[in-house]
């Protein structure tokens, strides 16, 4: 409780002492405080606790719901109504027995048009409410369905509109602040043991500089949005997201309870919170919850519920049949849609309103995957081969909104598809792999579309040993070019290949090889032309940090047992991890580009570490274009200020040196003097041999001692 | 440099010692002899054999003629160092974990584990000038930390024992009345058990190694913290080097937690830092197992390092280790 700490630990034990009492015979524990009273200490957590559902009490009457409009009939017809109730509510759950109650007037007999019923759980009675809730009986008689518990609420509502009170503006925060750094550093936060910390990159000084720090912020794990404008937090309440100038303030809350997973759609307008719910029968499917909040406002725009298989294809089912994120978002910043896929059709939403793109889903039969295109509302979906291969494979590029198939191509013998956007929305590569003629085996080869040209060419790329399997592929951001990791052994070959050569008909070619590479993993520096190939898991983290315009090798390194590996946002710097996914070496290590370590900080139990993300350059390409054609022009700036930093640096470095060697001395010298002190002492208990260091080198006296030893005595005859 | 590999005991060391010249190295292990072996060039000069149990610790008096080990056999024995012979055996109820002659050799201060019962105590035994009038009286017997008491010393001209162990907190103990005068602070202090202590040469301050991975050191008269070298992994072994400003720190993952194939991941390297400064000085690697014992030749001019691979090794500084400059 940060409130607590207002009261500092030195004036509680004054004020214990002022009044005689021992502060350690005292058991904390016992301690209670008179219902009502927080001696003027309000906890900030006080509000959450009032929000949290109300605990489901047994005597409650969370499982009774009220049904209304029911027609009114006469003693006759009773039992012929309570039957009809009786069916339409035995079908979504079980009615206690006694717990259909029809009221009647005591004076006509007649029953009054409304009755209660009371069910097993109260989540069977939550569900009758959403199924029946205007339920037609029949032309005059439609349903009105509501919680009995509710009735209560509704009847507190008062008579008279009061106009809501209007709360007076406040001033937010800066929430990007931390780009106007100085020292153009980026930020990053770390997440080890219970501890969540935000520090600066200070490459310069060699070390990660605090910004803030808190305790238990987090139950499961933290996340940037992606233009870094916020910090999200996980809780058994739901998602916080954090932000500000200099400390992290609560921006909003967003209640989810149980809330498992978050997702910020890219142009950090709305969130997505998944949670799910073990059914409480053994046979039923999870039941799953998604909310979609705006960010800005905090207001829930739309929920999703319902079982598991409503969002998969299908396929497996339960928790491990959901892919994260379920929801997709497309349109580029704008965040224009979101889209999932379900079976036989893929739902597409739009964020104006909240429903279906012209009210209906996409029915795409069969389909079992899509991606949306990062900058343009473009659709990429698979369909997998049916009918045993008399139904090819497809992918289609599909725009919304209009759902117009711009391009699609069918494909044979395919086992599998996978889809890769290049960042720009420039290029598609999907990779297919696909049965040999016996279809004991599969190959792999690659589609290539160019989004952007006229008609989208599509071009087809193999390896030039096709048996190759792939072990990773990534396209260079923002730019013409892709890494593949390919080749069976225990040193996989890396390749490079190229979008743009062969002048206007463009066509893909290979740029080199490197052979036998300790490397399973490809991380591109976010600015492009630098890659670091990684040889994570079973390679013990061998790293390389290659140089694709001039395709040569930087440097090598090595983080030993190396799990995560991260470009900071502007391609700076690398930093590694080794996660507590390991039980040893739990830290991270801050490489430059060019694949020189600057500094290592061990962690243990270390969980996360993230780079702060910063929103896309404001500069135009062109602006970008002249930067770095006079970039000897700025960067002596920055030399002088590096140079200054050093010097300064080694400065300080001299500094504390010196002042910790004359800590040391004067250590020493009250030592030495004890030792003078106590010579006679010492000499005493030694009974007068000369004490150790007292001239012990004079003291020493070498003498050379011959001794003779008679190993053996042998007899022998001699002739 | 290049080590003495010497290969004398079976199962993992446990201690190192030196005399005061400096010419013989005594090494405890849990095999149940412990061994001196020639400094300069490792050869093996002989074997203390009578112990039934791991030998945990040795000192060796200031003349060099009298040994004392303490091993899990529920016993310390005094020795004479040149013959052998085994001049006297103290006999406890639960084993012996350390020993140390005071200044004079006159006493010896023991530590014995909690066993069956019993808890841990610190107990002072009178050392005969003739092992004929040996008795096993204890001058002073200490009871009251909890769990084991790794290490105890004397502290200068014998008016304090300093004991430490496995409950993380360093204390200071009047050896005439067995009162308490000294803890170290919880908070500054370290934070798991404590595994090992060396003093200085002129017994000025002190070094502490601990599983919480970092070593400090202390002054002895006041017992205040006054430097802390971080380490990556669990401390098991110190020293100090009476030469330079050094100390050599030891340690690696607890041997049952070594599952990997890669010697790197262990961290089985003596590790050396600048005393004043902190800072890291360099790695001596080669063991491959944790490293479980420590010393300095009293002339700073070699170390040795014994492990949980059943190795001591002896290094000779090269003449640029002299020269190093921080």
């Amino acid at each position: 409780m940060a409130a607590t700490a207002a009261l500092s630990m030195s004036e509680i034990e004054n004020k214990a002492a002022l009044l005689g009492i021992d502060l350690s015979t005292i058991d904390y524990d016992s301690i209670v405080l008179p219902p009502g009273q927080d001696f003027g200490i309000t906890s900030d957590d006080e509000d959450i606790l009032h929000e949290e559902e109300a605990p489901e009490f047994e005597t409650g009457y969370g499982n009774v719901i009220v049904v209304d409009n029911l027609p009114v009939v006469s003693p006759e017809k009773f039992a012929k109504l309570e039957g009809v109730i009786r069916k339409i509510y035995s079908q979504t759950g079980v009615i206690k027995e006694g717990g259909l109650w029809m009221p009647v007037n005591p004076d006509t007999k007649m029953t009054l048009g409304y009755c209660f019923i009371e069910f097993n759980t109260a989540q069977e009675a939550k569900e009758a409410k959403e199924k029946t809730d205007g339920y037609k009986l029949d032309k005059s008689h439609i349903f009105v369905v509501d919680m009995f518990d509710d009735i209560e609420r509704y009847m507190n509502v008062p008579d008279e509109w009061t106009p809501a009170e209007i709360k007076p503006y406040e001033a937010g925060d800066h929430l990007q602040h931390w780009l106007t750094d100085e020292k153009a550093r980026d930020q990053f936060v770390i997440h080890a043991g219970n501890v969540t910390e935000i520090f600066w990159n200070d490459a310069r000084q060699l070390r990660p500089d605090p910004v803030y720090q808190r305790q238990y912020w987090t139950d499961s794990f933290v996340q940037w949005s992606p233009l870094g404008t916020y910090l999200a937090t996980v809780h058994r309440q739901g998602a916080a997201v954090w932000g500000g100038k200099s400390t992290f303030n609560r921006i909003h809350r967003f209640p989810h309870n149980q809330v498992k997973h978050i997702d910020f759609s890219p142009g950090e307008r709305f969130l997505v919170t998944y949670s799910s719910q073990e059914p409480s029968n053994p046979r039923d499917t999870h039941r799953v919850v998604l909310n979609i909040f705006d960010l800005r406002t905090g207001k829930l725009m739309r929920d999703f519920k319902g079982s598991v298989d409503d969002f998969t294809t299908g396929g497996t089912g339960g928790l491990s049949g959901i892919s994260w994120p379920i929801f997709k978002w497309g349109g580029g910043k704008e965040d224009k849609y979101f889209a999932r896929i379900g079976k036989n059709a893929i739902y597409v939403y739009e964020t104006e309103t909240f429903i279906l793109v012209d009210k209906k889903s996409y029915k795409v039969d069969n389909v079992v995957d899509f991606s949306w295109s990062p900058t343009d509302s473009i659709l990429a979906l698979f369909v997998p081969e049916l009918g045993g291969g008399n139904q090819p494979a497809r992918v289609s590029l599909v725009q919304m909104p209009g759902k117009v198939e711009l391009r699609q191509k069918n494909l044979f013998s395919v086992s599998d598809c996978k889809m890769y956007w290049q960042s720009n929305g420039e290029y598609l590569a999907v990779k297919v792999d696909r049965y040999t003629k016996t279809k004991k085996s599969t190959y792999t080869g690659f589609e290539l579309f160019r989004i952007k040209e006229r008609d989208i060419p599509i071009e087809v790329l193999e390896l030039d040993n096709k048996n190759d399997k792939i072990i990773a592929f990534a396209w260079e951001p923002k730019g013409h070019r892709f890494a593949v990791i390919h080749g069976d052994g225990p040193r996989p070959d890396v390749s490079f290949y190229s979008m743009k050569t062969g002048g206007i008909t463009a066509r893909v070619s290979k740029l080199t090889t490197l052979k036998a590479k300790q490397a399973n993993a490809l991380y591109w520096s976010p600015a492009g032309r630098f890659i670091v190939l990684a040889g994570l898991k079973g390679f013990n983290g061998q790293l390389e940090f290659y140089n694709v315009d001039d395709l040569e090798t930087m440097a090598t390194g090595e983080h030993f047992m190396c799990t995560d590996i991260d470009w900071d946002p502007t391609g700076r710097y690398v930093a590694t991890a080794v996660t507590s996914v390991h039980e040893m070496e739990n830290g991270f290590h801050i490489w430059s580009f060019n694949g020189k370590l600057l500094y290592r900080i061990p962690k243990d139990h270390f969980y996360q570490f993230q780079w702060r993300p910063r929103p896309p350059s404001l500069l135009s390409p062109e602006k970008e274009e002249e930067i770095s054609r006079n970039l000897r022009k700025y960067s002596k700036k920055y030399e002088a200020e590096d140079q200054d930093v050093s010097l300064a640096l080694s400065e300080q470095d001299r500094k504390k040196r010196r002042a910790l060697q004359e800590e040391w001395e004067t250590w020493t010298a009250r030592w030495k003097q004890y030792h003078e002190e106590e010579r006679e002492l010492r000499l005493q208990l030694r009974d007068g041999e000369p004490s150790d260091d007292e001239g012990s080198q004079e003291q020493y006296e070498a003498k050379e001692v011959e001794a003779e030893e008679v190993l053996d005595v042998h007899e022998e005859i001699v002739d | 440099m290049r080590p003495i590999l010497m290969k004398g005991h079976e199962r993992p060391l446990t201690f190192l010692k030196y005399n005061r010249e400096g010419d013989l190295l005594f090494s405890c292990a849990k095999d149940h002899t412990p061994t001196v072996w020639f400094a300069d060039d490792g050869e093996r000069l002989g074997t203390y054999r009578g112990h039934n149990g791991a030998v945990w610790c040795c000192d060796v008096s200031r003349d060099s003629t009298r040994l004392v080990t303490g091993s899990a056999d529920q016993s310390v024995k005094l020795w004479d160092v040149q013959t052998g012979t085994q001049l006297y055996s103290f006999n406890f109820n639960s084993p012996a974990r350390s020993v140390d002659f005071s200044v004079g050799d006159k006493l010896v201060v023991i530590t014995t584990d909690p066993f069956m019962g019993n808890p841990s105590t610190i107990q002072v035994k009178r050392i005969a000038r003739d092992p004929a009038d040996q008795t096993s009286d204890s001058v002073l017997t200490i009871k009251g930390p909890q769990g084991r008491i790794n290490r105890a010393v004397w502290g200068p001209l014998n008016k304090t024992i300093i004991s430490a162990g496995e409950d993380s907190i360093i204390r200071i103990w009047d050896p005439e009345t067995g009162n308490l005068l000294k803890e170290s602070d919880k908070e500054s202090g370290h934070q798991k058990t404590i595994s090992s202590l060396c003093m200085s040469a002129d017994k000025s301050h002190f070094l502490t190694g601990s599983a919480d991975k970092s070593a400090k050191l202390w002054d002895t008269r006041s017992l205040t913290l006054l430097k802390t070298y971080q380490m990556d992994r669990p401390v098991n072994a110190v020293a100090i080097s009476p030469l330079l400003d050094h100390v050599v720190i030891g340690g690696g993952q607890e041997a049952v937690n070594v599952t990997m194939t890669d010697r790197r991941a262990g961290k089985f390297e003596a590790k050396f830092y600048h005393k004043i400064l902190q800072d890291e000085i360099g790695g001596v690697k080669g063991h491959f197992g944790p490293i479980n014992a420590l010393a300095f030749n009293p002339d700073g001019r070699s170390f040795s390092s014994g492990g949980e691979d059943g190795y001591v090794r002896l290094h000779h500084f090269d003449p640029d280790y002299f020269s190093i400059r921080m």
